[in-house]
């Protein structure tokens, strides 16, 4: 009895998704609102703007009407978005020929482009030559959140339903198996999994076809995969995550439209990794700074917040920053993959678009354009279908395979075949070195036509070494002035959920973490977090750990859900409306 | 003629504050240029009240106001979701928006509850953003009505309304006549959540749109604001090991 009684005290992590089978549940209004649009798409980024803007000018053009809604988890468009950016008007220049008059916020042409290596205290500069992928001439460094906030204003002005503040938490599914839709989430649920006084059951959004883009791993599109087979024929995912921030500069320093990348130091040759900073140019003197560690690391012990930290300590990148003032700070997870990665992107009823499915040109670091691009060959490939007289189709929601085709024919895909073997180059025996000479010699002179396609290693969370068999990284203590320390970044990102509802990081097994993670791999989860989420704090009574969850700080980045060790974190939507709340990240 | 059976109509005064703000560099305001905005806590508490008083049929109609530029507009959409009728933006932007206080917003409640012929004013206590807690007392002035502030709970009996109102020492009963102004404190009641079939139809509700100069009202601020600053840096403690420490080092600081 005592046990038993010992377990219910449990807070007990694995509650979502609920059963709503429990005796708390009798009585309460279960039914669900549902609504129908033509086109309903899962995610305000920039894939899933462009998509619906373009849907929207197809239907202007020729004169049909088309209801396009779109959810978005976010409070505000852009509250989630966050990336460097050094944005390529490919994707922009053909969406929105005249995006200067409209006053899209690219202000900040790229006028001077830097590479280097770093040693612990020098710096190896590399010739930015043209053809190189990272040569950054005729792109803007944006702010991307900002972009994607202009974006959603086009896409309002054209007639798309735009309902920021609501989390498509559900995929809906006809009786043939192919998606009917989405449904938000439910709200009002306490902590403990109890409906409160306001409860209310979320809302069903039917469409003929339904887009996903939920940006890099989204928690539908596991779902997704999983339901269609559509990674039978393709690599798992890899990805890396992004730490950045912006700082309020001293103007002396402020060098407008130079974008400087590095690569090396405080990494070693076998972490993939490297560092940006951009000088905006948009009235004050701002830069945008930030790390990326692949997470296919092998050290359990390496923390990428402190490495993001350490770095700015370097020769090269302090002086820029001395004398300022950090302003935000935010983290997320992107894809590396490339093509050997991309699953099926078309099944009944819907399809991906964007990062969600992965079209991250990894060595140009860029994503967004290839992102955007996804989202309009999609939109034009749905168009017809969903506007035809008489809908020719086998299941109740439309497939469209003749998506992948024009990705297939497009310039996304050729970019990214060219570049697919540069991020797997890296795994060699002299690691960095191999990969840039690797770069050098068939992306620069060959461009990509190798008749080879390189393989990348399998999951990134099958690639942390027991922690007996590492050391442990001494990071120095953050100054305060240059370097932080962790819960003051959180505090900056503006995240914040509402408290009393279930935990959305969950569990499959409550057991695994002390008895796996925290045992052999010392608990990797308290380091790769970048919002402090997960501590491994001793048991109020008698000897031993426990996880503690703190979901209040999460800013939805999922590498929790990439990395950890044994697959048993599953990131699920909290109510919309919580998350990061950046400002032109 | 007012029956006395239920008031007629409410207003509420949803305010829509800025959530992680930073001060502007040369310290003369915070940054607002795509920062959050969010209704304010309070604020959606008083729409809650209102809608709630209207569903036990004790009132007829529920307006929202909200005074801003066009983000104002997400404010009174919500309130709109959450249950009322209707809505009125008073646009107000640029550097009036700036300057825009308590003072300013009290005269345009009154101008519209005299327009509108409201008998009740519902807002929240105060603004998380610049936690005036101004605007509800100084509209009860400018309309020589009785005021029920900082009310936990509201109750309405004839044509009085009965106000349970937090204070310092506890809880202070008082029942005051209408039309009246109360400002919404925090355990009022939940306020419900606006949900998306809710902010779908809320599109179609009507949103007005007026100028605060067609209200005869005068935004010229009283007030000029000479310097905001960030709150100073909490300085890290310092452990000892001994009582003798202690005190030792609440000597060295002058402390005792």
């Amino acid at each position: 009895i005592g046990f038993f009684f010992f377990s219910l005290l449990q807070p007990t992590d694995n509650i979502l998704p609920l059963s709503y089978k429990d005796p708390r549940w009798e009585g309460v209004e279960m039914e669900r609102f549902a609504d129908e649009a033509d086109v309903v798409i899962v995610g305000g980024g920039p894939a899933g703007l462009s998509a619906a803007i373009r849907l929207k000018q197809l239907a202007n053009e020729h004169e049909k009407e088309l209801r396009v809604c779109l959810v978005e988890k976010a409070s505000q468009i852009g509250a989630h978005t966050l990336s460097g950016a050094c944005l390529e008007p490919s994707a922009i220049n053909e969406l929105f020929p005249d995006w200067k008059e409209r006053g899209a916020p690219l202000h900040t042409p790229v006028t001077e482009d830097v590479f280097s290596i770093l040693t612990e205290k020098h710096r190896i500069p590399v010739p930015m030559l043209p053809g190189l992928p990272m040569q950054n001439h005729g792109n803007y460094i944006v702010r991307l959140g900002n972009f994607v906030r202009w974006l959603g204003e086009q896409a309002e002005e054209l007639g798309v339903e735009l309902y920021p503040g609501y989390a498509a938490a559900e995929v809906l599914f006809h009786e043939d198996g192919s998606v009917k839709g989405i449904a938000t989430n439910d709200v009002g649920i306490a902590k403990d999994g109890s409906p409160k006084d306001v409860f209310e059951r979320g809302m069903e959004l039917h469409a003929k076809v339904t887009m996903f883009g939920e940006g890099c791993h989204g928690h539908l599109a596991k779902q997704l995969y999983k339901k269609f087979n559509l990674r039978e024929n393709c690599e798992p995912q890899t990805y890396a995550i992004g730490l950045k921030e912006v700082w309020m500069i001293d103007e002396k320093k402020w060098r407008p439209g130079r974008v400087e990348h590095s690569v090396g130091w405080p990494l070693n040759r076998h972490t993939y990794g490297g560092s940006f900073l951009y000088h905006l140019n948009e009235g004050e003197p701002l830069v945008a700074l930030g790390f990326v560690v692949g997470l296919d690391y092998s050290n359990p012990y390496l923390s990428p917040f402190r490495e993001f930290q350490r770095w700015k300590h370097h020769p090269f990148v302090a002086p820029t920053l001395e004398g300022g003032n950090r302003i935000a700070y935010g983290a997320r997870a992107l894809n590396e993959g490339g093509i050997q990665s991309l699953p099926k992107l078309t099944f009944p009823g819907g399809l991906l678009i964007g990062c969600s499915p992965g079209f991250m040109n990894v060595p140009k670091i860029k994503g967004t354009h290839t992102a955007m691009k996804s989202g309009m060959l999609a939109a034009e490939a749905i168009f017809p279908k969903v506007t035809a007289e008489s809908l020719d189709s086998e299941t109740a929601g439309l497939h469209v395979p003749e998506y992948a085709e024009a990705l297939k024919n497009s310039w996304v895909w050729k970019e990214l075949y060219a570049v697919r073997n540069i991020r797997p180059s890296f795994h060699n025996y002299f690691g960095l070195y191999g990969g840039m000479v690797y770069t050098g010699i068939f992306y620069w002179i060959l461009r990509g036509k190798e008749p080879w396609t390189l393989k990348h290693c399998g999951l990134d969370a099958n690639q942390l070494k027991p922690a007996k068999d590492c050391t442990p990284i001494d990071y120095p203590k953050p100054d305060g002035k240059i370097s932080f320390d962790l819960l003051s970044s959180v505090a900056l990102s503006g995240t914040n959920h509402e408290g009393d509802q279930p935990a959305h990081l969950t569990l499959k097994d409550d057991s695994v973490p002390v008895a796996r993670n925290l045992a052999i791999y010392d608990g990797p989860e308290q380091r790769f977090c970048p919002a402090g989420v997960y501590e491994y704090v001793p048991l109020e009574t008698g000897d031993g750990m426990r996880l503690q969850i703190n979901a209040q700080n999460c800013v939805h980045c999922k590498t929790c859900d990439i990395k950890d060790p044994s697959q048993n974190i599953n990131w699920v939507v909290p109510e919309g409306g919580g998350g990061p709340a950046y400002n032109g990240m | 003629m007012h029956s006395n059976r239920y008031c007629n109509r409410i207003i509420v005064l949803p305010f829509s504050v800025l959530l992680e703000i930073r001060v502007k560099p040369d310290n003369s305001g915070v940054v607002t240029d795509g920062v959050k905005h969010s209704m304010n806590p309070f604020c959606e508490i008083a729409v809650e009240e209102a809608v709630k008083l209207k569903e036990k049929k004790l009132i007829k109609e529920v307006v929202a106001v909200s005074c801003g530029p066009q983000q104002s507009q997400e404010t009174i959409r919500t309130a709109l979701a959450m249950g009322a009728d209707r809505g009125i933006h008073v646009e107000v932007a640029g550097k009036d928006y700036e300057t825009l206080g308590p003072l300013q917003v009290s005269k345009i409640m009154a101008a519209l509850a005299k327009k509108e012929d409201a008998q009740l004013i519902i807002l929240g206590k105060q603004a998380i953003d610049d936690d005036c807690n101004q605007t509800g007392q100084m509209t009860a002035a400018l309309l020589d009505w009785p005021q029920g502030t900082f009310a936990s709970e509201v109750s309405l009996d004839g044509d009085k309304v009965k106000v349970v109102r937090e204070i310092d020492g506890g809880l202070e009963t008082i029942k005051i006549s209408t039309p009246a102004v109360l400002t919404a404190d925090l355990r009022l009641n939940t306020p419900r959540y606006a949900t998306l079939p809710n902010i779908m139809k809320a599109k179609k509700k009507k949103i007005a749109n007026v100028k605060p100069a067609d209200l005869g009202v005068d935004l010229t601020s009283r007030l000029e604001v000479l310097k905001v600053e960030e709150p100073p840096q909490r300085q890290a403690g310092v452990k000892v090991e001994t009582v003798e420490d202690l005190v030792g080092k609440l000597k060295e600081t002058g402390r005792i």
